[in-house]
C-alpha cells in the first residue's frame, strides 16, 4: 500500500550553522527531498547605497569592509579603482604593486573559509576549517603588519593605499610564500580524492553554463560550469596585465568543481603574489589627492574579480563632495539567483552543500 | 581588455530597425523608451553581432522629475559591454521586467522595487526583497526622509 503523503514546509535558517550568516531558506519538502525552495534575504540590511549618499568619497572606504568582511581589502579596491576612474587619479607603481600583492592575500583567505566551510558542510567536521584557519591568521597577521587591523582593514585610499608596509612585512610576506605551497599541497593529499568528499559533491548540485550565464552568476560559480571569465583577464584592471597566471575551471559545474577551482585559485593567487614581489618598486605609495574628492559630473563603473565573482561600483557624481548615487554589484547576491534549480530535487543534507559550494558572505547580500 | 561599444554607434544602428525608440545616446550610453525596452533588449541579447547574454547589473536612478534604470549589457564570448537605459515617470513608476530575458534580473528587480519603488511588470514574484511588507516609502529615492 503507496504511503499518504504532503508536503510541508520547512525554514532553513535564519539562525543556522550552515547558512553562514543570516540566510533563510524557506523550503517546501516532500519526505526528505526539497521540491521549491524561497530565499529570504534582509536580516543584515544596513542600506550602504543610502549611507554613501550622506559621505564624503574618503568617508565611504570603511563602510566598503563591512561589505563581504572575508575580503575588504579587495573591497577596498574596487570602490577606490571606480572613484579613480571617474576623478582621473592616476597611482604611484609601489601601490600598484601593495593593492595587487594584498588582494591576492586576500582572494586565498577567502577560499580558505570558503573551502574550509565548504568541507564542515560536507561533514567533514571541524578539522578541515582548522587547518584552513591556521593558514588564514598567516595572512592577517601580514595585514595586521600592513594596517593594523586583522578584519576591516581600511587601508587603500583614492590614489593609492594609507601608508607604505613596514620593513619586516616583505620578510614575512617571503616567509608565507614559501609554506603556502607546502600546506596546499597537503590539503589535497587529505582532500582531493577523499572518497567521502566526493560522494557528497560531485554530480551534486550542478549549475549548467548556460543558466550559470543567464543567471549571471560570476567567479568561481561561473569557472566552475567552464566558462572561462575572469575579469583578471577579461577586462585587467590595476596592472593585473602584468603577471602570468592561469584561469582554472571546471567541466560539469557541480559542487566538487566549485571547490576545485578555488584550491586551484588558491595557486594561481600565490604565483600572481611571487610575480609582484620580483617587481615592486621602491617610491610613493599614494598620489596627492585632496581629502574632499569632488569628481567631475558624470557616471562610471568600475569592476574586479573578488573572491566571490565580480564585484563592481557604479557611481552617479554631480560634482559635490559625495556620490549622487552609489550602486554596488554584489557578487554574493547574484550569484544565488540560481539557488532554486540548483537546489531542487536534492535532499536538506545536499542542500546544505550546494549552498556552501557558492560561497556567500551575507553582509554583501543584504548591504 | 573589454570593449566597452560606444551607445550613439550602437543607437545609430538600432534607429533603423526600431524608429523612434531612442531618446538619446552619447559614447557611454544610449536610453530607449520603456515600451521598445524588451524588443531591443531581445534584439541586442539575440544579435549574433551584440551576443550580449550576460546581463552584468541593473540599477535605478532617481532624478528627481523622472527615474533612470541602468542596464549593463555584457557579451563573455565578444568580450565586449554597452550600457542600455531607460526612464520611467515618477508619478507612475513602472517599467517591463528583463527576467524572461535574464534571470540576473531577478533579484535585483525586486531590490529596486524595495529600495527605489519602481514596478517591473512581468517580474514573476514582485515583493519586497530586503525590507519588510509595510515598510514606509522607498528609500533610496531622493525625497525619502530617513531620520
Amino acid at each position: 500500500m503507496a504511503l499518504k503523503t504532503e508536503p510541508f514546509a520547512l525554514n532553513i535558517g535564519p539562525a543556522h550553522p550552515s547558512t553562514h550568516g543570516v540566510f533563510r531558506m524557506r523550503a517546501t519538502l516532500d519526505g526528505e527531498v526539497i521540491v521549491d525552495v524561497e530565499p529570504v534575504f534582509g536580516y543584515l540590511h544596513r542600506g550602504v547605497e543610502k549611507l554613501a549618499e550622506q559621505r564624503t568619497y574618503t568617508g565611504f572606504i570603511p563602510l566598503t569592509d563591512r561589505l563581504d568582511y572575508l575580503a575588504s581589502m579587495s573591497n577596498n579596491m574596487a570602490y577606490c579603482l571606480a572613484v579613480e576612474k571617474l576623478a582621473g587619479i592616476k597611482v604611484p607603481e609601489r601601490a600598484q604593486y601593495l593593492r595587487v600583492i594584498l588582494s591576492e592575500l586576500q582572494r586565498i583567505a577567502s577560499h580558505l573559509i570558503a573551502v574550509g566551510g565548504f568541507l564542515n558542510d560536507c561533514g567533514a567536521f571541524m578539522t578541515p576549517i582548522l587547518y584552513m584557519l591556521r593558514e588564514r591568521e598567516k595572512i592577517l597577521d601580514l595585514f595586521e603588519m600592513a594596517s593594523g587591523q586583522r578584519l576591516t582593514y581600511n587601508f587603500m585610499r583614492i590614489g593609492g593605499v594609507s601608508q607604505d608596509v613596514p620593513e619586516e612585512f616583505m620578510p614575512a610576506l617571503g616567509k608565507f610564500m614559501a609554506q603556502m605551497p607546502r600546506f596546499i599541497d597537503e590539503y589535497e593529499q587529505l582532500l582531493k580524492e577523499n572518497e567521502i568528499l566526493i560522494a557528497r559533491s560531485k554530480g551534486v548540485g550542478i549549475l549548467p553554463k548556460d543558466l550559470a550565464i543567464n543567471s549571471g552568476a560570476s567567479g568561481p560559480v561561473l569557472r566552475g560550469s567552464g566558462v572561462k571569465w575572469d575579469i583578471r583577464k577579461a577586462d585587467p584592471y590595476a596592472i593585473y596585465d602584468r603577471f602570468q597566471f592561469d584561469i582554472p575551471t571546471g567541466i560539469m559545474g557541480d559542487s566538487y568543481d566549485r571547490y576545485r577551482v578555488r584550491v586551484e585559485e588558491m595557486r594561481q593567487s600565490l604565483r600572481i603574489i611571487k610575480q609582484a614581489m620580483e617587481q615592486i618598486p621602491a617610491g610613493p605609495v599614494r598620489a596627492e589627492v585632496h581629502h574632499l574628492v569632488h569628481p567631475p559630473i558624470g557616471e562610471v563603473y568600475a569592476r574586479i574579480e573578488a573572491p566571490k565573482g565580480e564585484l563592481g561600483f557604479y557611481i552617479v557624481s554631480d560634482n559635490s563632495i559625495a556620490p549622487y548615487r552609489l550602486h554596488i554589484r554584489a557578487p554574493s547576491l547574484i550569484n544565488l539567483t540560481a539557488l532554486r534549480e540548483m537546489i531542487i530535487g536534492w535532499k536538506i543534507a545536499d542542500a546544505i552543500i550546494i549552498f556552501g559550494s557558492i560561497d556567500i558572505c551575507m553582509a554583501e547580500v543584504d548591504r | 581588455m573589454t570593449i566597452a561599444l560606444p551607445g550613439k554607434e550602437i543607437a545609430d544602428k538600432l534607429a533603423g530597425k526600431f524608429p523612434g525608440t531612442i531618446i538619446d545616446s552619447n559614447p557611454g550610453w544610449f536610453t530607449v523608451k520603456s515600451e521598445s525596452l524588451i524588443p531591443v533588449a531581445t534584439f541586442l541579447k539575440e544579435a549574433p553581432e551584440y551576443d550580449f547574454k550576460y546581463l552584468t547589473y541593473v540599477t535605478a536612478v532617481d532624478y528627481f522629475d523622472h527615474f533612470e534604470v541602468v542596464y549593463q549589457l555584457t557579451s563573455l564570448e565578444c568580450n565586449h559591454s554597452v550600457v542600455l537605459k531607460t526612464t520611467c515617470p515618477r508619478d507612475n513608476p513602472v517599467l517591463p521586467s528583463v527576467v524572461g530575458l535574464w534571470r540576473t534580473a531577478d533579484y535585483q528587480e525586486r531590490e529596486i522595487y524595495d529600495l527605489m519603488g519602481i514596478r517591473f511588470e512581468g517580474h514573476p514574484n514582485m515583493r519586497r526583497i530586503v525590507l519588510w511588507e509595510g515598510f514606509p516609502g522607498h528609500p533610496l529615492r531622493k525625497d525619502f526622509n530617513g531620520t
